[in-house]
């Protein structure tokens, strides 16, 4: 029986059946800390645990359902090109801002991490992890990092800016939405802005998807740039 | 609405992806390269927004989930988190503010000193 846990089709039947639960139980609830990707990964990594399954064995049937990311990012372009009107109408203010907001974001992790006292592998790994989990675990290996830490802080990264994010906004006295959008996705990327579509609506969401798209261009640009101008 | 058609749209705009980064070998991931793409085909009138909306919306509203496996990786380096949780978090709550702030912060002051300019033309 303790055999059959491993098999490929349960464990993505379980995936499924964990974040339909959990996201039934935010709805129950209402409570924002309670995100369902942090919930059906503190399940499942608990369940691997007492199983005693290893990532590998899990992965062989993640890996399915992680292969939806890259066509999920690229429907992203249908938000986006609702907005493309607007986007034209303020193309100089939407690159300086997202150029300030990608080297504040390379430059403060890299500058905090090392004064906490944080090794190298770590401080690299940190780097990108603005940006979604394909370009930033790229990046990461490119760089001398951990792959796979980057790809937890990036989902922390998500999960926090989703429900963090809007307050930040309001901290941060960012009246419009236009910029509220754009911040929350150059900073906590898909997962920031599908907690932005969800709470702030489509134009929020397009300008989030904006956000997430630029800076990943922009990271993947100027990390490999400027790291070794900070010494990595 | 054709799901196999939209699913075809968004496959394709992918593998254009990948074509661009196999050709030029730049590090930009091919999704990003085929999202930019879609909607500028969009634009363009190339593909209507009828042959992918559908499940480019199931997708999009539910990416999330697609996340999962990645974090669910965090099993692998155990080691490193908890012997480095502390810059780790710090860094990591501290910079997101950062960036919230001065993204937004730079929208809004560049497009109001444009739009000064725009004024005085």
């Amino acid at each position: 029986m303790i055999e059959f846990l491993r098999n490929p089709y349960f464990l993505i039947a379980l995936t499924f059946v964990i974040y339909l639960s959990a996201c039934q139980l935010r709805r129950q609830f209402g409570l924002s800390l309670m995100n369902p990707i942090l919930i059906s990964v503190i399940l499942l990594v608990a369940f691997l645990y007492s199983a005693d399954i290893e990532y590998e064995t899990y992965y062989e049937s993640g890996k399915f359902i992680e292969f939806w990311l890259k066509p999920a990012v690229v429907a992203l372009g249908v938000p986006l090109y609702g907005q493309l009107s607007s986007i034209r109408k303020q193309l100089i203010p939407l690159l300086m801002a997202e150029l300030a907001g990608c080297i504040a974001g390379l430059v403060s992790v890299v500058a905090i991490a090392e004064l906490f006292g944080a090794t190298k592998e770590v401080i690299i790994s940190l780097a990108p992890k603005a940006v979604t989990t394909p370009i930033a675990m790229e990046i990461s290996s490119a760089l001398g990092g951990n792959p796979s830490l980057t790809a937890a802080v990036v989902v922390c990264v998500g999960i926090f800016g989703g429900m963090a994010g809007f307050s930040m906004v309001r901290l941060s006295r960012i009246k419009s939405s236009m910029a509220g959008g754009l911040s929350i996705g150059t900073a906590s990327h898909a997962v920031g802005t599908a907690a932005a579509i969800e709470r702030g609506g489509e134009r929020y969401g397009a300008f989030s998807s904006l956000g997430l798209t630029l800076n990943g261009l922009f990271t993947a640009l100027l990390a490999p740039v400027i790291l070794p101008l900070l010494g990595y | 609405m054709n799901l196999i058609l939209q699913c075809a749209v968004l496959f394709c705009f992918l593998a254009i992806g990948e074509l661009v980064v196999w050709l030029t070998g730049i590090p930009i991931p091919s999704s990003i390269i085929g999202m930019v793409l879609l909607a500028a085909s969009l634009e363009c009138g190339i593909v209507k927004l009828s042959q992918v909306e559908t499940f480019a919306n199931f997708l999009t509203r539910n990416l999330g989930f697609f996340f999962v496996p990645a974090g669910v990786g965090v099993i692998r380096c155990m080691g490193l988190i908890s012997t480095q949780w502390l810059p780790i978090i710090i860094a990591t709550v501290l910079s997101t503010f950062i960036i919230i702030a001065v993204t937004g912060w730079t929208h809004q002051w560049s497009r109001h000193i444009t739009k000064h300019f725009h004024r005085n033309d």
